[in-house]
């Protein structure tokens, strides 16, 4: 995978509003800004209510995602343009999401929500209605997705990215700080994680930064490329975000993201907990 | 706060609140430390729309929220030094604030 493959610019999306072939989706936890105006054409996915098993806590299962995109009116060889706000993080979720049920050609517009805004692009309220489909998904590919024993299996062997805020990642804050901060879990990081921001990947536009600069962030915190990586966040979205760098626009192999995060690993009982800016001891 | 809700805090993802929100009853002042403000533009309006970020002490990114239509942003931080960082099609701009436990109000004023 490349940025030419993963990645379209604001200008690309522009030009393609309306092409056969091509599907624009917007994702986020909150969608009262697609309803108030989003990209001409496009769909939208809720995190929570579209992506979210309702009842247990996991992704939507094959037929239930299936079902998802053929009441969207996504066909499996439709071109997938995705974008949000948070800087794309709920986006990049949605991006590693149709990966592992393994569709053909999807895209994160570069900037997302926040880029098309500032450059003053243009935004409808257009309720879009698309023709339903009969979309069939692969099995799920979990050689992206990390679950909770195989990360604390990793302490000390593997790759562990924090990708959360310096804050957080020591013990001084439990989650972004939009949100307030009591939560049930222990603040921390999972020893011997390195602590890259995602936000280091990203210009303050929300765009990304070059592949060279990319390379020099990740090597300069230490990553071992020769070892797998697990990328985790508090709930997993800034973590897509970090897993679509490492592994979509840098080509590394092996790169998982572990979905449950934070507010999984902070409330096991028994696995090892470090405080402070440095990983710690396996 | 009671354990409920902590835990339906818990729960939550990370998308950013409604801006123009009351602070919810539940809201523990004693313990949070909440930045909240306006954004406002050279000629004294406000701005609503822009993508407010909080940076800390080193200049790294912490949270970022968009303003509601009265120009309004608020983080839930921790006491110290933090920037404040405005981007708007109106310009950007920056504040320094020194947070203690309480409500912590900052105006931000952009610039083309």
């Amino acid at each position: 995978m490349s940025r030419d493959t993963a990645l379209v610019s604001a200008e690309w999306a522009e030009k393609n509003l309306g092409a056969p072939g091509v599907v624009f989706v917007e994702v986020d936890e909150d969608t009262s800004a697609y309803d108030t105006g989003h990209i001409a054409g496009a769909v939208k996915l809720d995190w929570r209510t579209d992506l979210q098993d309702q009842v247990r806590r996991d992704f939507v299962n094959k037929s239930q995602f299936e079902a998802l995109l053929s009441d969207r009116g996504i066909a499996n060889d439709d071109t997938v343009i995705l974008y949000g706000g948070n800087n794309n993080w709920f986006a990049a979720y949605a991006y590693w999401y149709f990966k592992l049920y393994g569709h053909g050609d999807v895209k994160l517009l570069d900037g997302g929500r926040k880029k098309w805004e500032l450059d003053a692009r243009p935004l409808v309220t257009d309720v879009v209605e698309r023709p339903k489909t009969q979309y069939v998904a692969q099995e799920p590919d979990t050689s992206i997705r990390a679950f909770r024993d195989e990360v604390v299996a990793a302490i000390g062997t593997k790759n562990l990215v924090d990708v959360r805020s310096p804050d957080e990642f020591a013990g001084r804050l439990l989650a972004p700080a939009h949100l307030p901060q009591e939560q049930a879990q222990r603040a921390g990081h999972i020893p011997t994680a390195i602590s890259v921001p995602w936000s280091k990947a990203a210009n303050e536009d929300g765009t990304f930064k070059s592949d060279d600069e990319l390379r020099k962030i990740y090597a300069d915190a230490g990553l071992d490329d020769s070892k797998e990586t697990i990328a985790y966040c508090r709930i997993g979205e800034r973590s897509s975000h970090s897993w679509f760098v490492l592994q979509e626009l840098l080509g590394h192999r092996n790169v998982k993201n572990y979905d449950g995060s934070w507010t999984e690993y902070g409330s096991l009982v028994g696995v090892p907990v470090a405080l402070g800016d440095e990983p710690g001891e396996a | 706060m009671t354990a409920t809700s902590a835990a339906s805090t818990a729960a939550a993802g990370c998308a950013a609140p409604d801006q123009a929100a009351p602070l919810p009853a539940s809201l523990d002042l004693e313990k949070e430390t909440v930045i909240t403000g306006r954004v406002l533009s050279e000629s004294g309006e406000v701005v609503p729309g822009a993508y407010v970020r909080l940076l800390d002490s080193t200049g790294e990114f912490t949270a970022e929220v968009v303003t509601s239509p009265a120009g309004q942003f608020r983080f839930f931080a921790a006491p110290g030094s933090w920037t404040l960082r405005a981007l708007s099609r109106q310009g950007n701009g920056d504040t320094a604030v020194a947070a203690a436990r309480g409500i912590n109000e900052v105006t931000v004023s952009v610039a083309a």
